[in-house]
């Protein structure tokens, strides 16, 4: 991470204060909330270090991470962190910025038609909730 | 029916008061009985779409408009609602929306076939601004959440009096086309969920019988209109002739009426 | 009392097997619940942005239908429809300002101030018939069956809804005891599952259900125990894939709790609608000689 007066998005920043309504930068970078990430073998940043890139404004490196689109949403971090913080907030914060310009992670007439068949509903609705725009 | 006879249909035979609307943001005056669609022909609109059967069923008229002061979007069909004073209104011919194709052959009639067509229908937020806007008063996000659960009776009967206006997604957030859904959902309760009818499937017998085909063969030897000039040829005036003296179910028919004409009525235990 | 039901989205077709073996055990303990006559689907995952009210209507509208029909207890069979609607409700109690702003939106609506409680099928038979009379209830004790216990996220995470605690929750290991079978602590009965992942980033979904799979059948257990319809997919149904993915996994059968319970109550094998079930779901069960004598 290059941390110059050029690459922090104080914008950004304040909107992921805005959207997602937690003090990161009151994460100590403890570290608790990457080990217990169950998505942590698929993840590029683990979410400590989205923490830090949130604190130091890095909305490029952040817009093109992995994590917050493998993030499941499970609270696990949430319910240890030491701070307080809840991460999958956050985590929302940083899909919501890509899905409001109407773009979306899942495009629901590409997915495979077995699984249309198979998956349960709700496998769709909570998919195309935190997927789509 | 032609344009030109229609706009004299408009006027009206008495006296009426003249009242202004605005089509489209130009206000006219018109006379305060007529309906919308009435109203734009006396207005001089000519159509060309946006109106078909002029009897509330075929959904080609969906029309949009506000009143002033309020924030309400007012939906009715322009063959249906009359005009009202001050009100400013545009007709939504047509709207475009995701009609999937599938293989009527291939489907089994299960609530994963309608999933596998339309995933987006998964979309839905529950913000039921389709069923407010939607000119039959049918709850459309109703239905979207009975097939949602694959309850394909319920979708059924719910989204019955749909008339494929589409005004409904228009105003989806989701984006779906929630009338092109409950279409496919009730053939499939059609085909899949309710009794086949017998005398209907006795006639399609027949047809495949041939039990029609000289009767056809005579109305094809009729010929068809003159293919430059568009004029009626002699075998199609006997078409015509013949089309209207057909036997229908007049108007004052009983609850079970029976065709006397041999062709129209094929006895269950006669051919 | 009337016990309102909601069933959600998956419980009438895919996860008709958690319904019915829940509805009819709840009967066999007593308890008849009143299905609620309308309701859409909650969205199955809550919103998690400050400035995001409209996926809140959805939860809102369920809870209106509740108060609608006059009552004053709404349950949910379906983890994370008991998530996202008990969070909804929390809003609507506490956060004025947005319940305004949603009651304002939803004009064709009755007003809603969180007059209704929403629990879970789980919580409800814990705290309001005990395991002591469950336990008393069971005709046909599970003996033989190691259960480990699968909890997901959704009912013990934010801990501002959890119906047990977040971290070391403990519901399923009394219940597993009640229905007299033999509980299998494991370490991964909280890990998650990976949820929606499952559409969208399914390597990732299954990577993490073949932890689950794998620690459970370490520990020596037979079967799962669980209550969301989405984790029943990820581990269960999807698990010839999971096994796949890492080698030396044995199937292991995945039940709902309702399932389990309603055998263990001497309920009729056809409420079990164990077709829906993964395949070697039934087998294990005449196996151990549990459905003849169901
Ligand atoms: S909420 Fe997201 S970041 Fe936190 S532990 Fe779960 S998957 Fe990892
Ligand atoms: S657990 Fe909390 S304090 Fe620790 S690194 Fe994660 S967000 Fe920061
Ligand atoms: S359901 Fe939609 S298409 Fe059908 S009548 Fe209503 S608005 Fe029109
Ligand atoms: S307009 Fe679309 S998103 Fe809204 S309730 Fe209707 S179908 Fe659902
Ligand atoms: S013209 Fe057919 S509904 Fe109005």
């Amino acid at each position: 991470m290059l941390v110059t007066e050029r690459t922090i998005d104080r914008e950004f920043v304040e909107r992921m204060l805005e959207v997602s309504g937690q003090p990161f930068k009151q994460c100590m970078q403890c570290g608790t909330c990457s080990v217990v990430c169950p998505m942590q073998e698929s993840t590029q940043l683990t979410p400590r270090q989205v923490m830090h890139h949130l604190q130091w404004g890095q909305k490029e490196a952040l817009m093109n991470t992995n994590t917050p689109w493998i993030c499941a949403s499970c609270h696990t971090c949430e319910v240890r962190c030491p701070r307080g913080i809840d991460v999958p907030k956050l985590m929302e914060a940083l899909r919501l910025q890509i899905l409001r310009e109407n773009k979306n992670f899942v495009e629901p007439f590409q997915i495979d038609k077995e699984q249309l068949k198979e998956a349960p509903q709700l496998a769709f609705v909570s998919s195309f909730r935190k997927h789509t725009s | 029916m032609s344009d030109t006879a229609t706009v004299e249909n408009a006027t009206p035979k008495v006296e009426a008061k003249l009242i202004p609307i605005y089509i489209m943001g130009k206000m006219y005056e018109v006379p305060e009985t007529l309906t919308i669609m009435k109203a734009m022909e006396y207005a001089g609109y000519k159509y060309v779409r946006g109106a078909g059967c002029r009897g509330g069923v075929c959904g080609a008229c969906a029309t949009v408009y506000r009143k002033p002061g309020d924030y309400h979007i007012r939906v009715g069909l322009a063959c249906q609602t009359v005009v009202e004073p001050d009100m400013y209104l545009t007709q939504i011919p047509f709207y475009p929306a995701n009609r999937a194709k599938y293989d009527w052959e291939q489907i089994k009639g299960e609530c994963e076939e309608v999933y596998e067509a339309y995933p987006e229908l998964f979309r839905c937020l529950a913000c039921n601004a389709c069923t407010k806007v939607c000119p039959m008063e049918i709850p459309v996000m109703d239905y979207v959440s009975a097939i949602k659960r694959g309850d394909i009776e319920k979708a059924n009967e719910l989204s019955f009096d749909c008339i494929q206006c589409g005004l409904c997604s228009t105003r989806c957030m989701a984006e779906m086309a929630q009338y092109h859904i409950a279409q496919m959902v009730r053939r499939i309760h059609g085909r899949f969920h309710t009794p086949q009818s017998k005398h209907c499937e006795e006639q399609v017998a027949a047809i495949k019988d041939g039990y029609y085909d000289d009767a056809l063969a005579e109305l094809k030897a009729l010929g068809t209109m003159d293919p430059t000039t568009y004029e009626e040829t002699p075998g199609i005036k006997k078409l015509i002739e013949l089309y209207q003296a057909r036997e229908g179910e007049p108007h004052t028919a009983e609850e079970f009426w029976t065709p006397e004409s041999d062709y129209a009525l094929l006895k269950s235990n006669g051919k | 009392m009337k016990l309102g039901y909601y069933p959600g989205c998956t419980l009438k077709t895919k996860a008709i097997n958690l319904e019915v073996s829940a509805v009819k055990s709840l009967e066999a303990l007593g308890v008849e619940v009143e299905e609620l006559e309308r309701w859409n689907c909650c969205g199955a995952v809550y919103s998690l942005a400050d400035d995001d009210l409209v996926h809140l209507l959805a939860p809102v509208r369920d809870l209106i239908r509740a108060k609608d029909q006059g009552l004053d207890k709404v349950m949910t069979l379906c983890s994370m429809c008991y998530n996202t609607i008990a969070r909804a409700n929390l809003l609507m109690r506490k956060d004025e300002e947005k319940r305004d702003a949603i009651n304002n939106f939803l004009e064709e609506e009755t007003d809603y101030f969180g007059e209704v409680d929403v629990v879970h099928y789980l919580q409800f038979v814990r705290d309001d018939i005990g395991w002591d009379k469950v336990a008393a209830a069971v005709k046909n004790p599970l003996k033989d069956l190691k259960v480990g216990p699968y909890y997901g996220c959704t009912l013990t995470k934010p801990g501002e809804i959890k119906i047990d605690d977040s971290i070391e929750p403990v519901s399923f290991k009394n219940l597993i005891e009640a229905i007299g079978a033999e509980y299998v602590a494991y370490p991964d009965a909280e890990t998650c599952c990976g949820s929606y992942q499952i559409i969208g980033n399914p390597e990732a979904a299954l990577k993490t259900t073949a932890t689950i799979v794998e620690s459970a059948e370490k520990r020596g257990a037979d079967a799962l125990i669980l209550s969301c319809p989405l984790c029943e997919y990820n581990i269960g149904r999807r698990q010839a894939d999971v096994r796949g993915l890492r080698e030396g996994l044995e199937p292991l059968p995945v039940f709902y709790f309702t399932q389990l319970l309603a055998i263990a109550l001497g309920l009729d094998i056809d409420t079990l609608h164990l077709d829906r079930n993964m395949p070697e779901a039934q087998k294990l069960l005449e196996d151990k000689g549990i459905l003849a004598t169901a």
